[in-house]
């Protein structure tokens, strides 16, 4: 037995829960540890799409259209896919101009117009009127429903109850109380409500538990599974066929597509969906998880609808049962009443969750955006001056959430009982929509225009107003409905339900269709023909180039005027209170390395565009530029300076594109001259060893030189014997200073590639025979024996006849000069093999030890280093022969080991040169 | 008894040279070619004075000027090094090891001869 | 900026694939008498469909983790 008492204590004990939770998140987050940080939580939170409508109203919907409820969850799962590209851009803007609402984003969007910011919260409210009411109707239907357990009465005309048993007005009046302590405790300057988040994710879990409890309840227990269940819907021959339900049905598929677009719309531009969506969004990365977890709850609530559906009109097949309230009667009548409370639970969770979290979202548009720009521009009022406007906003607030509810019971009193809930929930779906040309075009469309904006939600608005609104407030008898049959004036062709003669449509398609003509059309034309202000487009380009944007400065850029630190102050102080605006100065001054109040502040554009934005979280963004202009001397810009700011950005933009490509070409360039200047020092320590050579071996033979002249000339007595000795050395070690300094110099120009090479057929074979010849005298003073084995004929090489001489000669006079000194023999080769002719030139000297190898081809290494006898060469001659070698692609280089005689050979290319 | 000298070179015109200028000037010389033969004969006719080349085959003349100034018994013998090298740095390398000149090729045989007898106190 | 720009881009192809397939013609195909697994046929179309769409947007949200 359920007593009214006992389900009154159940709705307060849960609501009191409700209430701890949302207690409890707040504290938690004033400690820095939020606990709806989660994508998961906001996932559930997004789930506030959810209402009485959906627990109630799909079963209803479904009863009487079959697959017809689909599209209003079909349609935001299609949108929900858009969300990468749609939400993440609406989030973006939104963190970055800390929008406040769904209005303070279109008046913020088309140059902050407080006029803009009205209207929509004009439409917002009046569009979502009905769909408070259809909440306070579900409420107190299943109240009333419940309270005749085990009867099932159906509430009828429950307007005409006396006033103290007014369910719905009661409903709503706690509702309101309940909404002014969960969102209106204190301001928050960024409207964040994080308690009211964490209940309403707590919410979702519980209609959708209760939802899944009775559908399992209804398929499982009643019936014996699904197929159980359509096996015998499909016997009864009026529900036969609704097993295909699209065909026949006055336009099934157009209505069916319309309700999906509009759907589509309502997921983003509901005032609740806005404001848990973006505004108390605090992770933008909560999109990848929310974009299928979201649609994921909706597929699993929406599972049972048929089944219930079908399983309600088998078991009251006589129509006596609203099919709105299957959900609760099916447990009622089968003596369920734990099960039928917690299903009054799940639909009070649905409905509280959908007004609480709207009429917060209202209640914040209808401050920030009705009202206090009007309160700030009556001079009368001097709100100016006042101290503290924190209690007046506040107050606004719960005032306008009072209002709302009871223009939702209004509402209800008035239209209520003509329509079924998924009717009127569609009413405020299209109202909504008329928001999706403004928004979306706002974001994509830079050329969008206040004025545009304007026209085209008034069009929008007064086609659905006279579409959708008028019809029904005709049809509950408050206008007369002559109206609806022969039109205005009895002119047929303006009749709301079948406008300019549009029939056949279910009448949401009919609106739908004209409203979204008139609103984009609207839009669209004015815009074109229209020319924005400078603070239009200083707006359309911060909302479309939001992405191209960095920080929270973007706006600062705009502004251009004189301020003074305490005027900021003070009004910030005066709108969030003392310690709010002390805290925001503090963390605009950390951000700059100053300490605030102790280091002064300069009032820049910067701060002032702070300010503004700071203002802008409480009081919505037009409010917040009247006031900052109340207090800042500001220049405004032309249109002209605006574009040029803008153009300056873009070029900013391909600015920073070149100069990171240039740095990257810097990065690789530093890289370069590293590496040549490695090779630089590398070289000028090689420059210095070179020097620092030469002029020892310049050096060397001067000494003696200056010492035997030096002798002479002092001494006259020298014998003539010595003398001629002497004069001999002179005379030599002159002639090895000419040839050293020649070869220098020789060098200098192969290096440096000077040198004249004067190229002509050469045959190798001459060659060693002319440098053998030149060597004649010199081999027989000192008895050495030469074999040459050279072959027939050989290919000519294009050389320097005189280098290649000059190579020979070097190669030759080294074997001479190191060969053994008492038994000497050298022994030259040349033959011809693969293109190339090799030359080796073979001594019994002692021999070069391995390592040497490479290092008596360099400068100056001199292979007498290692012997007694200090050879008197100048140490350049393998080193030049070499280079020479290579200038003509051939190679050079030493065979032997200590002991063993040395070969030296070297190729040359034969023909033309490698 | 004429002071005795010892030439370490391996420019075979430079010592031929100087040997005949200190013969002339009544000193008593000996030669060595290269670093070892220099530390052998400092051994073998303990020279009064020591005309080092630094750029020496086998052994430096920085090496040899080290190892004498490593005897105490060799404490009395003199050492000039004769350089082609003439940097600073080399110089005082030179000075820094023991040695009571540094003379850089070319030099003046008059200077050389008026250092030489400066060293071994002679008029 | 090209993963988020390519990620976009098959959310979008999504959104599209979903309105065709819940759209006439498609639609008119399925919506005939009978049953899969005695599910009418028509309702099994729709929650498959709407199943699977969902997995893929799930795939191609969290594909780069």
């Amino acid at each position: 037995m359920l007593h009214s008492t006992a389900i009154v204590f159940t709705s307060f004990a849960y609501l009191g829960l409700l209430f701890a939770i949302a207690y409890y998140a707040d504290k938690r987050a004033d400690a820095g540890r939020s606990i709806i940080a989660s994508p998961y939580i906001y996932s559930l939170s997004l789930a506030v799409y959810a209402t009485a409508w959906t627990f109630y109203g799909s079963v209803g919907r479904a009863a009487s259209d079959g697959v017809g409820f689909l599209p209003i969850y079909i349609g935001p799962t299609l949108m929900i896919a858009l969300w990468w590209v749609v939400m993440r851009k609406i989030l973006r803007i939104s963190k970055q101009n800390r929008i406040t609402s769904l209005a303070d984003f279109i008046a913020s969007r088309y140059g902050k117009s407080a006029l803009l910011g009205g209207l929509v919260t004009v439409i917002a409210v009046i569009g979502i009127l009905p769909y408070i009411s259809l909440q306070l109707k579900a409420v107190s239907n299943s109240f009333t429903i419940l309270v005749h357990y085990p009867e099932i009465l159906m509430p009828t005309r429950v307007g005409e109850a006396p006033i103290r048993e007014d369910t719905a007005l009661w409903v709503a009046m706690i509702l309101a109380a309940f909404t002014i302590v969960f969102g209106t405790r204190h301001l928050d300057a960024a409207e964040h409500h994080q308690g009211m988040v964490a209940a309403i994710a707590f919410e979702s879990l519980v209609k959708l538990v209760a939802f899944l409890a009775v559908g399992a309840f209804v398929t499982f227990g009643i019936y014996d599974g699904f197929g159980d269940l359509f096996a015998r819907a499909a016997a009864v021959p009026k529900l036969h066929a609704m097993m295909s339900p699209l065909e026949g049905v006055a336009g099934g598929y157009a209505s069916w597509v319309w309700l999906t677009i509009l759907s589509m719309m309502a997921i983003m531009f509901l005032p609740r969906q806005f404001q848990v969506a973006v505004i108390e969004n605090v992770d933008e990365k909560h999109l990848n998880k929310a974009i299928w977890l979201f649609p994921v709850y909706m597929l699993a609530i929406n599972v049972f609808v048929l089944p219930i559906a079908f399983g309600g009109l088998l078991r009251f097949p006589d129509g006596s049962v609203d099919a709105d309230t299957f959900v609760l009667t099916l447990p009622m009548v089968e003596k369920h009443e734990w099960l039928a409370l917690l299903v009054f639970i799940g639909g009070l969770s649905a409905a509280t969750g959908m007004v609480i979290v709207e009429t917060i979202a209202l209640s914040t548009m209808v401050c920030n955006d009705l009202l206090m720009p009007v309160l700030l521009r009556l001079r009368s009022l001097r709100l100016n001056e006042r101290r503290d406007l924190t209690r007046l906003l506040l107050g606004i607030r719960r005032s306008a959430i009072v209002l709302i509810l009871l223009l939702g019971y209004l509402y209800f009193k008035l239209a209520g009982e003509a329509y079924a809930l998924v009717s009127i929930g569609l009413i405020s779906f299209a109202a909504v929509a008329q928001f999706a040309p403004s928004v979306l075009g706002g974001i994509f469309w830079k050329g969008g225009a206040r004025l545009g904006a304007l026209s085209g939600l008034t069009a929008g608005f007064a086609v659905w107003s006279y579409t959708l609104l008028l019809p029904a407030l005709a049809r509950s008898g408050w206008l007369p409905t002559h109206l609806l049959e022969q039109g205005p004036l009895g002119i047929e062709l303006l009749r709301p339900l079948q406008l300019f003669g549009l029939s056949g449509l279910d009448q949401i398609t009919h609106a739908m269709i004209w409203s979204m003509i008139a609103n984009i059309g609207a839009y669209v034309a004015v815009s074109l023909s229209v020319s924005q202000s400078a603070d239009e487009h200083r707006q359309a380009s911060l909302f479309v180039d939001v992405f191209k944007q960095t920080g929270e400065v973007g706006g600062a850029r705009f502004w251009r005027g004189t301020a003074s630190v305490p005027d900021l102050y003070s009004l910030l102080a005066r709108f969030l209170g003392v310690a709010a605006a002390d805290a925001a100065f503090a963390e605009y001054a950390s951000a700059k390395m100053l300490r605030w109040p102790d280091d002064p502040l300069v009032a820049d554009a910067e701060l002032v565009h702070y300010v503004e934005v700071q203002l802008a979280g409480a009081i919505g963004a037009a409010s917040a530029r009247v006031m900052v202009a109340s207090v800042v001397k500001e220049e405004a810009l032309t249109i002209g300076e605006v574009r040029e700011i803008l153009d300056e950005a873009s070029q900013v933009v391909v600015y920073s594109h070149k100069l990171e490509q240039k740095s990257r070409e810097l990065e690789a360039a530093t890289a370069e001259l590293r590496e040549a200047n490695d090779r630089l020092t590398e070289l000028d320590r090689l420059k210095d060893d070179f020097i620092s050579t030469v002029t020892h071996e310049l050096r060397t033979p001067l000494t003696s030189i200056r010492a035997f002249t030096e002798i002479l000339l002092d001494d006259p007595e020298v014998e003539v014997e010595q003398r001629k000795k002497f004069l001999g050395i002179i005379t030599k070690e002159a002639e090895r200073l000419t040839r050293l300094i020649n070869q220098v110099l020789d060098l200098a120009k192969i290096e440096s590639g000077k040198a004249d090479w004067v190229e002509s057929d050469v045959d190798m074979k001459e060659v060693i025979s002319d440098t053998l010849a030149a060597m004649d005298q010199l081999l027989k003073e000192k008895d050495i024996d030469i074999q040459a084995r050279l072959p027939e004929q050989v290919s000519v090489v294009t050389a320097d006849l005189d280098r290649m001489i000059q190579v020979m000669l070097n190669l030759l006079s080294n074997a001479v000069k190191f060969c053994d000194s008492t038994n000497g023999w050298v022994e030259i080769a040349l033959a011809e093999r693969d293109g190339c002719l090799r030359i080796d030139v073979r001594d019994n000297g002692r021999g070069i030890s391995p390592e040497d190898h490479e290092a008596i081809f360099s400068k100056f290494h001199q292979v007498g280093d290692t012997l007694i006898d200090k050879p008197h060469g100048s140490g350049l001659g393998l080193h030049i022969s070499r280079q020479i070698v290579e200038h003509y692609g051939g190679r050079m280089w030493v065979e032997s080991s200590l002991g063993s005689g040395a070969r030296f050979s070297f190729t040359l290319p034969t023909g033309a040169r490698a | 008894m004429s002071k005795k000298i010892l030439i370490a070179d391996d420019e075979p015109n430079i010592v031929a040279a100087v040997e005949f200028l200190l013969q002339r000037s009544g000193y008593e010389v000996h030669v060595a070619r290269n670093g070892d033969e220099a530390l052998k004969a400092v051994e073998d006719c303990n020279p009064d004075l020591v005309l080092l080349d630094v750029m020496m085959p086998l052994r430096s003349g920085y090496e040899v000027c080290k190892r004498i100034r490593e005897r105490a018994d060799w404490g009395h013998i003199k050492i000039i090094m004769l350089s082609a090298k003439g940097r600073d740095a080399e110089v005082s390398k030179g000075l820094s090891i023991g040695a009571d000149l540094y003379v850089t090729k070319p030099f003046s045989t008059r200077d050389l001869i008026a250092k030489i007898n400066g060293l071994l106190q002679r008029p | 900026m090209s993963d988020f720009a390519s990620r976009g881009q098959r959310f979008v192809a999504l959104c599209m694939l979903g309105l065709l397939l819940f759209n006439y013609p498609i639609l008119a195909l399925f919506n005939v008498p009978g049953t899969v697994f005695g599910v009418p046929v028509l309702y099994a179309y729709i929650f498959v469909v709407w199943a699977v769409l969902i997995a893929l947007m799930a795939f191609v949200a969290e594909s780069d983790r």
